[in-house]
């Protein structure tokens, strides 16, 4: 901090001094009777000096109040440099990255103080950041990990409700992905850096970004937030689960539960992966590519069989909605009338989502339950389709009646014409 | 039983002197008679959109909020609705084409000219009518298409100079398609254009009957050289039976194509969804609507919008009194207006077909 | 003789004249009118859907339960909360397009599929709904149950 004050000192004083008046002029014109004399300077500084005001503004801590010297101290009314950054006036300068947590806690770990701006705001940022691995490698001496404003960011720090903040739902990933991905700055930690890239190709990606649901899960969804760490390898389904609650439950009563536990697997990560969740497909239960099951069951076995009765169950459910759904197009594009069998195939679909999600119990007499529910709704509507095209059937025999009639008349009329102008 | 009716009617009404102008009345026969047909079979199409439209009208509700579920009653609930309605739909087309056809036979068989120049004045506002009728018709079922069609349509409307934005307001009922356009355009579609049209055919027929059927140019100077050459069938019944048989065959196609190819419903219109691709108006409208898209957006310092809109105004009004521009007796070298059939023709099919490969 | 020959034939093709005309006549408008006939009947269902749809008759629905209605091309759900007030909702989750049923044993609108949940409000409250259910508006005309579309403000 010494060496930068050296170099802005003679920079500064050097100006004439009709200069700082007009500065001064300029600043009471803008600000009222606010005088920060920090931003008038530092709006001209280069690089990551430059905080402008226009900036600063954006900052939700500027908008409830907060200046520059609330964080770095000094005297904000004063234009001399010596007199506005002076350890007297209790400048800290650039605040060092190992305080900042610290410096930020100050006001957010106070419940009494954070009340009085946002009383719904949490106050334990701090302690839980303590418990992160961020927080635990920043005691440790290592000032490379994310601290507070990394994520946050400075000066325009915004709400996490605000779209273009940082940490919105949005952006997260974005966020972490901005060290996690940087395989050079990760190197001396030894962990993958595909996460980012692996959890764009996710359904939860999809969901969040393609499909705007802003509910769907994102790196703090199961990592945390201040508190980062990974949620533990047998702790991943209770992760999962606070979305995936049913699936959770049947998946917690399963044979499969104990026996991932025994052998300290990931629960769900073990078929479903963890950072590339892509959606569930059918496949997942055969044996091919992407079978999941056969990773680890033997061929012929007990299980294989369930398996290759439940992937057949689902087969042939799937097989006779898109049957029904064929059949109904067809009679609609004939023109009938088949909207009722139309909306309960939803119903069957509803069968077959349920059953796909019954596959967490791992029992084949249980999935084929909510198979046959749907079998038989899918095969009611196959018959629907194929009623209306019998319908279309009679209504081309009529027309077909209607055109003979017509032809007799047409007949008649010619041969009445003929035997009229034979004459 | 039957003929003591007719006679207890003749002794009343006088039958015989009712249908004597018929009795008269002779249709030239030649190798191009067959084109006589057409008014008559626009007229039978006619009479079949009057009948249905009655029918439609039974279960119809107009209104943004149960036109289309009115119609998806028609077509699912009601026996027969499909049928009613599909005829209704179809014959509509069909009623249009064949106006087209029969106003282009008239113009090739010179029989607008002298002194029929009204009738073809007649003709040429029903024609108008008919279409106003598709364009009405089509928002009815309040179906994403018919939706946006009208938008483009009532826009296009509105590109007149002073009098468009008026115009457009007047046709919308308001500045945007809402439930009032709906409203509006049923009002016209059941009431005004019916009454419209149903006068302006009787005096279409009047016409025709008081001037009888005109014969083609050039065999009308070989019969008045020749008289012995003269063919010629008695309206009634001769005429009128092959008419009933030109009918029935207009009938039969009817019935086998919208029992075969039923009216699409479509998807019920939501003013908040952005406009589907490949919206174009129906397809008697193709040709002027591709005739808009292809003048550039900017000619010399007008707009190419509104010069189109003008262009097409103009070209209509030229059209309509397209009779008096040929002198009495014609010109034989002034064949200008053959040339003029022949080109606008082409340029309303080449357009249309220009219209469908463009989309 | 001669006269004899020829009017036999003539009889018979007026016969098959008068058979042509007369049946072709009568079938053809036989098969004109009967579609109209018909189409004239007015037919049992009279809801047209749209906005506003009859889901149940007073008495269909026993307190403290829920009924599956169409509305549309979409299901709806009415509910007969305890104090007999009349709920009416969409049915179709928010997640995955399931139908969602009531259940009386938690006061709650279930989904089977992914175990989501929302309130009587329609607010997904847990699992996986990312939005919070349509709410219909509920009067009661004599004895039927009438939802209605709410009018968008």
């Amino acid at each position: 901090m010494a060496t930068l004050r050296i170099k802005v000192r003679p920079f500064v004083s050097a100006r004439p001094v009709w200069l700082a008046g007009l500065i001064v002029l300029g600043a009471c014109l803008s600000y009222g009777q606010t005088v920060n004399s920090c931003l008038d300077c530092h709006s001209a500084q280069p690089g990551r000096l430059e905080v402008t005001p226009e900036k600063f503004s954006q900052d939700i801590h500027s908008q409830k109040g907060l200046t520059c010297t609330s964080c770095h101290g000094g005297d904000s009314s004063s234009y001399d440099p010596d007199q506005a950054m002076s350890r007297k006036a209790g400048w800290k300068g650039k605040v060092d990255r190992k305080q900042i947590p610290q410096l930020c806690g100050s006001c957010h770990s106070n419940p009494a103080l954070m009340r009085q701006y946002n009383p719904s705001l949490r106050t334990d940022q701090l302690d839980q950041y303590h418990t992160s691995v961020h927080g635990k490698l920043l005691a440790a001496g290592d000032s490379k990990v994310a601290v507070c404003t990394d994520c946050h960011s400075v000066h325009d720090l915004r709400p996490p409700s605000d779209p273009r903040s940082t940490v919105n739902p949005v952006n997260v990933a974005k966020t972490c992905s901005r060290c996690h991905s940087d395989a050079a700055y990760m190197k001396q930690y030894g962990i993958p850096t595909d996460q980012f890239a692996k959890y764009n190709t996710s359904v939860h990606y999809d969901a969040m970004v393609v499909r705007g649901d802003l509910s769907a899960p994102t790196c703090t969804t199961c990592h945390g937030n201040h508190g980062a760490a990974p949620p533990g390898v047998d702790k991943v389904q209770n992760v999962c689960a606070t979305c995936h609650a049913f699936q959770a439950q049947m998946y917690a009563k399963s044979t499969h539960a104990k026996a991932f536990q025994d052998a300290s697997l990931p629960g769900c990560v073990v078929c479903h992966s963890n950072h590339a969740i892509h959606l569930p497909s059918d496949a997942m239960l055969g044996t091919g590519p992407s079978g999941v099951c056969m990773r680890c069951h033997t061929a012929g076995d007990h299980c294989d069989r369930a398996r290759a009765d439940i992937l057949d169950n689902l087969t042939r459910l799937d097989a006779s909605i898109k049957d029904a759904d064929q059949s109904l197009r067809l009679a609609e594009s004939a023109g009938m009338e088949v909207s009722a069998a139309r909306l309960s195939q939803d119903q069957a679909r509803d069968s077959l989502t349920k059953a796909r999600v019954t596959i967490h119990t791992f029992q084949a007499a249980l999935v084929n339950e909510d198979v046959q529910a749907g079998m038989k709704i899918a095969d009611a509507n196959l018959k629907a389709g194929q009623d209306a095209m019998v319908e279309r059937n009679h209504r081309r025999i009529g027309l077909g009646i209607c055109l003979i009639a017509i032809a007799m008349m047409l007949v008649g009329l010619w041969l009445y014409i003929k035997k009229l102008e034979s004459k | 039983m039957i003929s003591a009716l007719i006679h207890w009617l003749d002794e009343r009404l006088n039958l015989d002197g009712l249908i004597a102008p018929f009795k008269h009345k002779t249709v030239p026969t030649h190798r191009l008679s067959y084109w006589y047909f057409f008014g008559g079979i626009t007229l039978f199409l006619f009479i079949i959109q009057v009948l249905t439209g009655i029918l439609l009208l039974l279960y119809y509700r107009p209104g943004a909020n149960e036109a289309f579920e009115s119609v998806q009653y028609i077509v699912t609930r009601v026996q027969f609705g499909w049928l009613i309605r599909s005829v209704h739909a179809w014959s509509a087309n069909l009623m249009i084409f064949t106006a087209f056809v029969h106003m282009f036979s008239v113009l090739f068989l010179k029989a607008y000219r002298k002194p029929r120049e009204l009738t073809w004045v007649t003709g040429v506002v029903l024609l108008i009518l008919v279409m106003g009728f598709g364009f009405s018709g089509y928002l009815l079922p309040w179906n994403t298409l018919a939706f946006f069609a009208t938008k483009v349509g009532t826009e296009i409307a509105g590109q007149v100079p002073i009098i468009g934005k008026p115009m457009m307001i007047f046709l919308r009922g308001g500045e945007e398609v809402t439930g009032a356009t709906l409203s509006r355009f049923f009002g016209f579609h059941v009431a005004v254009l019916p009454g419209l049209v149903t006068v302006l055919i009787a005096i279409h027929l009047f016409l025709v009957q008081r001037q009888g059927m005109s014969v083609p140019p050039k065999l009308d100077v070989k019969w008045t050289a020749n008289p012995s050459e003269r063919r010629e069938m008695k309206f009634f019944p001769n005429f009128m039976l092959r008419e009933m048989m030109a009918w029935y065959v207009a009938m039969g196609v009817l019935g086998a194509l919208a029992a075969i190819f039923p009216w699409n419903l479509g998807v019920k219109a939501d003013p908040f969804v952005s406009a589907p691709a490949g919206i174009k108006p129906e397809w008697y409208f193709m040709f002027m609507f591709q005739t808009l898209k292809v003048i550039p957006s900017k000619v010399w310092f007008v707009d190419g919008e509104v010069l189109g809109v003008l262009g097409c105004s103009l070209a209509g009004v030229l059209w309509l009194l397209l009779p008096f521009f040929e002198s009495d007796p014609p010109a034989r070298t002034k064949s200008w207006i053959t040339g003029l059939s022949i080109f606008a023709l082409v340029y309303v099919i080449g357009m249309s077909v220009y219209g469908y490969l463009a989309h | 003789m001669c006269a004899d020959q020829t009017a036999q034939p003539k009889t018979s093709r007026r016969r098959a004249i008068e058979l042509f005309l007369g049946g072709g006549l009568l079938a053809s408008l036989a098969s004109f009118i009967y579609p109209v006939l018909r189409f004239l009947v007015p037919p049992a269902v009279i809801d047209l859907g749209g906005d506003e749809v009859v889901a149940a008759k007073v008495g269909d629905i026993k307190p403290n339960s829920g009924k599956i209605f169409r509305f549309g091309s979409r299901p709806g759900l009415l509910i007969l909360n305890n104090d007999g007030t009349y709920r009416a909702l969409s049915a179709t989750c928010t997640h995955l397009g399931c139908t969602v049923q009531y259940r009386p044993d938690l006061r709650e609108i279930w989904c089977a599929c992914h175990n989501g949940i929302y309130d009587l409000n329609g607010r997904n409250v847990s699992g996986p709904p990312p939005r919070p259910l349509t709410v219909f508006d509920v009067h009661l005309r004599g004895d039927e149950i009438v939802v209605n579309r709410k009018r968008e403000a």
